[in-house]
């Protein structure tokens, strides 16, 4: 197998084809720009995980003593700004959707390649306000940014940081509509949308997310620094403003955020499960619906984090029924993943074993949902530590297990290099439990009362408080162990075939690398997407051959 | 049937144990549903293991009924739970129509209450044991949310208007209050206490209190001071208090509205809001620079007052004992001794002149 890959390996492909700083800064290749992408928000998640270990130190003992309550409060908000906005929105769709995304269509680049580019720009010029924000003394909103404290009371950096999410959510747009342009005119001779890969449904349904949601935030934003800088009322009542008004406004777009944020994940792990059972997904169009269900009803729920608001006990009810209503495709997806097992081939690579891990995070996650959707609970639960778990098991264990799963399966399509599969598992694992040790002690915390945002806290909340801390610092080396050995590998792993998982899909017709082109001649699809064959049938478009 | 569920604060209202069966059952789904897809995966990665690398399985299209066996049995689940979860918020926002009244102002970073026999509080709240509590709150500055988990209780106090909840205590003992939204820098600092007190500990705190006259006699001083009188009197330019409270009144505009406690804030803060139907808009403005939110709430328990008065003998201001209080709080007599007070200038009243747990000797704090 491997003398045959090493054969066909092409001479020159997308990284090598050129050099220099020049190159890639201003390349117009969707992979290259993945890969930009790739350091960008990978620095940023090294950002963000420095305040949260900060936060896991402070919360080690009852009273406040490591940092100022002052400064606390500016670690939580960077906190959540940084891995919200900078990491977890673009980490799947601008790194991994942007290089697969032609790959899986078969098609040369996106349909806009300069606005591609663009996109990546528009991040870093967003991101470089933040920065700024961040260094000259950050910011202590929560990155919530609740009116009238955003507005009338906080001394913090709330404009810079919020010009730096006002100018971000573009490169979101940028991205989304690329996407859909791309998956609407761009596939190839055959590929019609029931044989799509649903990583591609899954990225379409967060496309629309992203250009319908996102200008939303980027009013909230105007708005909010309006009331800032020139005291229009809009938000505070004492300048005749409506400060619920403000949260409607904010969680028409963060909800969906989350959406943004777990969808195009749901589709890594469809690819995941897939092709390391070597079977179709069981249920494909109900799976494939259900991404597009979840991004439209998505848009229906914004007030279930409004319960205890003083929002209309009636507009309370409605949008507790449609939260449940967005239960259903979920769970929907994870029977089907589950019924995808069923007679397959399982693999025990570590993509399977992120795959399997983001099904332990979407079930706990998802579960809690239900809790939190339940109205008379939620009074109970709300701004406490139960919530801070469940979104965190959602979009950070949800995400990360399918960023994580996703670069792993797509490294050898990415880099040409294997990774160290014995490190890959070991670390999958330590992820696994110490995520685990880190946020379902805060489940019972925020039961048992303890409120989100607190610097100090009652001694009886000591004990858990140290567990998440304990189980942090296991996730944080977790963490760490990918960084290190991907980084290794991209010099000394084992040369990668050209699809060393016997797996299905477009991307792996090509070689790995792949050429700048993608494709030497633009294939022509005869088959449903994961209809395994054989390898021999499975013919390896080859460069070199044409 | 009341079930304890681990890491849980006290049950202490009436609505305590609702919240922990339903947070129950919904860990026993949970943990149901995980094990069952759990046992599910683990089966089939050992039994359906890649044996050899070049193995293909067959494929499997899906099944037609599994896809509306799991879409439609989730959602009556979820239907169920729905239900639930509704029945018990209604039970939490609804607000009883007798109980004891207490409002609560918050600011950066503190709980101050108010007890309409004239008490005042600073993070510490007492009430009494077996008694429906209504507590109204608002804000000085920015968005607060009043937390006591034994309560199982929840509600944000926004600034610029009233939010309303009720509780009723089930267990003697001191119960954390915390802020549940974030509001700045002591956030985490803006804890107090809620006391319950057996009835009769509560009646012998009440009487050890204030000494200062109800919030109704502040009011009906303030009303003179503000000299609202000019104007809300018979034949005068603005509507007759009297008998006002809880009545629906027609505005301007056509529409009606109930009075209560918001609108009669929002007609001092805004008077051109809402104005009463056969009246010009000629009132002015009361800003929080001229009426406290503290004063405000003597204003709305003196009309309070005049509408319960309505019928009985003496209705002209200054003369009779405004008793806002519901029956079973009037035994305390003490407050009422202490009336003449109340004639002192406002701004006495309105000034912390009852400190945080002055109030209770130390020895009659239930611990």
């Amino acid at each position: 197998m491997s003398t045959v890959a090493a054969s066909t390996a092409p001479k020159t492909h997308y990284i090598n084809v050129a050099y220099g700083v020049k190159s890639w800064l201003l390349t117009k290749d969707h992979k290259r720009i993945a890969l930009l992408y790739l350091a960008s928000v990978t620095f940023f998640f090294f950002i963000g995980g420095l305040f949260a270990v900060l936060i896991r130190l402070e919360l080690l003992s009852p009273e406040g003593n490591l940092v100022q309550a002052e400064t606390y409060n500016r670690l939580f908000t960077m906190h959540g700004v940084v891995m919200v906005f900078f990491f977890l929105i673009p980490a799947i769709p601008a790194v991994l959707g942007n290089f697969l995304v032609p790959l899986m269509i078969g098609a040369k680049d996106l349909a806009f390649p300069k606005l591609n580019l663009l996109s990546w720009y528009i991040y870093n010029l967003g991101a470089l306000f933040t920065l700024i924000a961040i260094i000259t003394g950050g910011v202590d909103t929560g990155w919530t940014f609740y009116a009238p404290y955003s507005t009338s009371y906080s001394n913090g950096n709330v404009l810079l940081t919020g010009i730096g999410v006002f100018i971000t959510g573009f490169s979101s747009i940028l991205t989304g509509l690329n996407f859909i342009v791309t998956i609407h005119t761009m596939r190839a001779p055959g590929l019609t949308w029931f044989r799509l890969p649903l990583f591609i449904w899954s990225h379409y349904a967060t496309s629309l997310i992203m250009i319908l949601g996102t200008p939303v935030i980027a009013i909230t934003v105007l708005l909010l620094a309006l009331e800032r800088v020139a005291h229009v009322g809009i938000f505070d009542p004492k300048l005749g403003g409506d400060p619920v008004l403000f949260q409607h406004l904010f969680w028409f777009y963060s909800h969906p955020a989350v959406y943004i944020m777990v969808l195009p994940a749901m589709g890594v792990i469809s690819e995941l499960v897939a092709n390391m059972t070597r079977k179709n997904i069981f249920g494909y169009k109900f799976v494939a619906f259900a991404s597009i269900a979840i991004a439209v009803f998505g848009f229906l729920v914004w007030g279930h984090h409004l319960f205890v608001s003083t929002q209309s006990i009636y507009a309370g009810m409605i949008f507790s029924i449609l939260s449940y209503a967005v239960a259903i495709p979920s769970a929907v997806k994870v029977f089907n993943w589950t019924a995808t097992l069923y007679k397959g081939s399982i693999s025990y690579n570590t993509p399977i074993l992120y795959a399997f891990g983001f099904i332990g995070f979407f079930i706990i996650g998802g579960m809690t949902g239900l809790f939190l959707a339940a109205l008379g609970l939620d009074v109970h639960v709300h701004d406490t530590y139960f919530v801070v778990a469940h979104f965190h098991y959602i979009m950070v264990g949800g995400t990360i297990m399918g960023y994580l799963g996703g670069l792993h399966y797509w490294w050898p399509k990415i880099t040409g290099k294997m990774y160290p599969e014995g490190w890959a598992r070991f670390a999958a694992l330590v992820i696994f439990v110490g995520f685990n040790l880190t946020f379902f002690p805060q489940f019972l915390l925020g039961y048992m009362g303890m409120p989100r945002r607190y610097y100090a806290y009652p001694d009886e909340f000591q004990v858990l408080n140290v567990m998440s801390s304990a189980g942090a610092s296991i996730l944080g080396v977790g963490y760490l162990i990918p960084m290190v050995y991907l980084t290794w590998s991209m010099r000394y792993g084992k040369t990668a075939p050209a699809n060393p998982w016997g797996a299905f899909g477009l991307e792996w017709r090509t070689t790995s690398p792949p050429p700048t082109e993608n494709f030497p001649v633009t294939p022509t699809v005869t088959w449903d997407a994961y209809e395994f064959r054989p390898r021999e049938e499975a013919e390896v478009i080859d460069i070199t051959r044409h | 049937m009341q079930v304890t569920v681990p890491f849980s604060p006290e049950q202490a209202s009436t609505y305590a144990g609702d919240v922990d069966n339903l947070y129950g059952f919904l860990w026993a789904m949970t943990i149901a549903f995980g094990v069952v897809i759990t046992l599910a995966i683990i089966y089939f990665a050992v039994k359906y293991r890649r044996r050899t690398e070049e193995e293909i399985p067959r494929p499997i299209e899906g099944s037609m009924k599994l896809e509306v066996a799991w879409t439609v049995i989730p959602f009556f689940i979820a239907m169920g739970i729905f239900v639930w979860g509704t029945s018990i918020y209604f039970k939490q926002y609804t607000i009883p129509n007798e109980a004891l009244e207490i409002y609560v102002q918050a600011k950066q970073w503190m709980w101050k209450f108010q007890h309409a026999t004239g008490q005042r509080e600073i993070n510490e709240l007492h009430v009494p044991l077996g008694r429906r509590v209504k507590l109204t709150m608002t804000t000085e500055d920015v968005i607060h949310s009043f937390y006591v988990p034994a309560f199982r209780i929840k509600l944000d106090v926004v600034p610029g208007k009233y939010s309303t909840i009720w509780f009723e205590p089930t267990r003697a003992g001191r119960y954390h209050l915390f802020c549940a939204e974030y509001c700045g820098t002591s956030h985490s600092g803006m804890i107090g206490w809620i006391n319950v007190m057996e009835p009769s500990e509560y009646q012998a705190w009440l009487a050890g209190g204030a000494t200062e006259g109800s919030l109704a006699s502040a009011g009906q001083k303030l009303f003179q001071d503000l000299m609202c009188n000019n104007c809300h009197r018979p034949g005068g330019r603005g509507p007759e208090l009297e008998g006002l409270f809880g009545k629906q009144q027609r505005l301007t505009d056509g529409t009606t509205v109930t009075v209560d406690e918001s609108y009669i804030r929002e007609s001092i803060r805004m008077p051109a809001a809402k104005v009463a139907e056969g009246f010009q808009p000629v009132m002015p403005t009361f800003t929080e620079n001229v009426v406290s939110e503290e004063q405000l709430v003597q204003l709305i328990e003196y009309i309070k007052s005049l509408g319960q008065q309505k019928g009985a003998a003496g209705t002209a201001p200054g003369t009779g004992t405004p008793s806002p209080q519901p029956p079973s709080a009037a035994s305390t007599g003490a407050e009422q001794q202490g009336l003449p007070e109340a004639n002192r200038p406002p701004s006495n009243n309105t000034r912390m002149s009852n400190p945080v747990g002055s109030a209770p000797p130390a020895n009659r704090r239930p611990q």
